[in-house]
C-alpha cells in the first residue's frame, strides 16, 4: 500500500490536540537528574515562529525507551513516558520539564551521547521536520555517531546550553544561515 | 551493516518543503538537505500513549457540548494501517477542523463567519485491533485564508497519527471527494500528482446511517516495516 502523504498543521491545532498532553515529563519519583528543556522556533529570518508545534520523545535516565522495541534489560520508571508536546506560544519557546537522557546504543556498536529526539511542526512546514538535542559539555558527544555524521561547523545548531535560568536551552532555525541540523528518520 | 527497521519513503508521496505556490514554506521551509540517520532505538521506539484516558464522547464531536453544533452530521471512519497492509491496533488518532460555516474555534482564527457554541472541532479515538477508528462530526466548511487573491481552503480535516515509533509520525489532512476546490488549493496540490489524491476521503454509502447522517472512509497508511528486519 502507498504511504499517506504528509500536510501541514496549519496554524489553528492549539486548544484541540495540545491541551491534551504535558510538557511535564517526569512525575515525582523518576530517577535521573531533573532538568529544564527550552527550545524556540526561528524562521529563516531569525523572526520568532508564534504558531509552532514541538513534539520530544526521548530514553529515561537509564538509558531505557519506554517501547516494546527496547528490548535492553535496563529500569523503566512508572509515571515516565518519555513523550512530550507543547506549543511555541507567543514568544516562540516551548518549555519541557524532565529528566536528563541516559546512553542508548548505536547499531553499528558504541554508544550514542544522550540526546532528545525534537519533531517540528508548523503553518509553512507541509512535513514533520526532525531534530536532536544534545547537551553542551557531555563528554560523550565526542564520540557521538550521529554529531560526528554532521559538518563541524554546523554542530552546535544541536548542542543545548545553559541559559541564565539554568534551563538547557536550543533555538531552532528553520533557515537562514544558521540553519539547525535536520534528519531523515 | 544493520538495516533500517522502517522503510525508507521515495518521492513521489510527500510534499517538498519549499513548495513556492504555499507563500508560508518560503521563511519556513529548510533549504539544507536532511541528513539520513541509521534507525536507532531512538528512531524505532516511539509514543504509544497507551497511558492516556480518553473520554467516551471524545470521538463524537457532535456531542461535546450542551447542545447540537449547526451543520451536515457525518461519520468519518477508517482504518489505521502500515505499508504492507498491516493494521497498526490501538492507534491514537486525533482530528481538529473549523465548524460548519469556516471558522474554527482559535483565537487566531478572524474569519467573519459565525462560531458555533456548540462546536469545539476536536477529537480523539485510540483505533481497535483491526486500526478501525471512527468519528462522528460536523462536515467542515470552506474558508478564505490570504495565502493569495480569492483563495478558499476545501473542506478539510486535520489528522495526526503517531504509529508505534518516532519514525513513523505523520500529521495530514483528510479532504472531500470531488471538492472544486480541490484543483486551486497549494496545500492539497503541493502533493505530488498521483499520491493527493489519497488524501481523498470516500464517500460510503454503505456505512451512512439512514435519517441521520452521511459517511465517509479515510484510510491512512504509515510506513511499513522492511521484509526482512534483522532483529535479535
Amino acid at each position: 500500500m502507498q504511504p499517506t502523504p504528509s500536510q501541514t498543521i496549519g496554524p489553528f491545532y492549539w486548544g484541540t490536540i495540545v491541551k491534551v498532553y504535558r510538557a511535564d515529563l517526569a512525575p515525582p519519583g523518576v530517577a535521573g537528574e531533573r532538568l529544564s528543556v527550552a527550545l524556540v522556533l526561528h524562521d529563516a529570518e531569525g523572526a520568532i515562529v508564534p504558531d509552532g508545534l514541538f513534539e520530544i520523545w526521548q530514553a529515561n535516565s537509564h538509558g531505557r525507551y519506554n517501547h516494546p522495541e527496547d528490548r535492553r534489560n535496563l529500569p523503566l520508571d512508572a509515571g515516565f513516558e518519555g513523550y512530550g508536546r507543547a506549543s511555541t506560544f507567543t514568544d516562540g519557546c516551548s518549555t519541557f520539564d524532565t529528566v536528563k537522557p541516559g546512553r542508548v546504543p548505536w547499531p553499528a556498536g558504541g554508544m550514542q551521547a544522550p540526546h532528545i529526539n525534537v519533531s517540528i511542526f508548523a503553518r509553512g512546514l507541509l512535513n514533520r521536520v526532525a531534530t536532536r538535542l544534545y547537551f553542551d559539555g557531555d563528554p560523550a558527544n565526542a564520540e557521538d555517531p550521529v554529531l560526528k555524521m554532521v559538518d563541524p561547523a554546523r554542530r552546535s545548531t544541536l548542542i543545548a546550553r545553559k541559559d541564565a535560568k539554568g534551563a538547557w536551552r536550543l533555538p531552532i532555525h528553520l533557515g537562514g544561515p544558521n540553519e539547525t541540523v535536520f534528519f531523515d528518520v | 551493516m544493520t538495516q533500517d527497521l522502517y522503510r525508507r519513503t521515495g518521492a513521489g508521496t510527500h510534499p517538498a518543503n519549499l513548495s513556492p505556490e504555499y507563500k508560508s514554506t518560503g521563511g519556513r521551509a529548510p533549504r539544507q538537505p536532511a541528513i539520513v540517520l541509521p534507525q536507532t532505538l531512538s528512531e524505532i521506539t516511539g509514543p504509544l500513549l497507551e497511558a492516556e484516558r480518553l473520554d467516551a464522547l471524545e470521538n463524537d464531536l457532535t456531542r461535546q457540548r450542551s447542545g447540537e453544533p449547526l451543520g451536515e452530521r457525518i461519520v468519518v471512519h477508517g482504518r489505521v494501517l502500515d505499508e504492507n497492509g498491516k493494521a497498526i491496533p490501538k492507534a491514537m488518532v486525533e482530528i481538529w477542523q473549523c465548524n460548519a460555516a469556516g471558522r474554527y474555534h482559535h483565537p487566531g482564527d478572524q474569519h467573519d463567519a459565525p462560531l458555533d457554541p456548540n462546536f469545539y472541532g476536536g477529537g480523539r479515538v485510540r483505533a481497535d485491533e483491526d486500526g478501525g477508528y471512527q468519528f462522528i462530526t460536523i462536515k467542515p466548511g470552506a474558508y478564505p485564508w490570504k495565502n493569495h487573491h480569492n483563495a478558499w481552503r476545501p473542506a478539510h480535516i486535520h489528522f495526526s497519527l503517531f504509529g508505534p515509533a518516532f519514525a513513523t509520525r505523520l500529521i495530514t489532512q483528510m479532504y472531500f471527494p470531488a471538492d472544486p476546490l480541490l484543483a486551486y488549493d497549494p496545500i492539497y496540490n503541493s502533493v505530488p500528482a498521483g499520491a493527493r489524491e489519497r488524501l481523498q476521503a470516500a464517500f460510503d454509502m454503505e456505512s451512512t446511517r439512514p435519517e441521520w447522517a452521511l459517511a465517509y472512509r479515510f484510510d491512512i497508511v504509515l510506513r511499513g516495516r522492511n521484509a526482512t528486519p534483522l532483529e535479535n
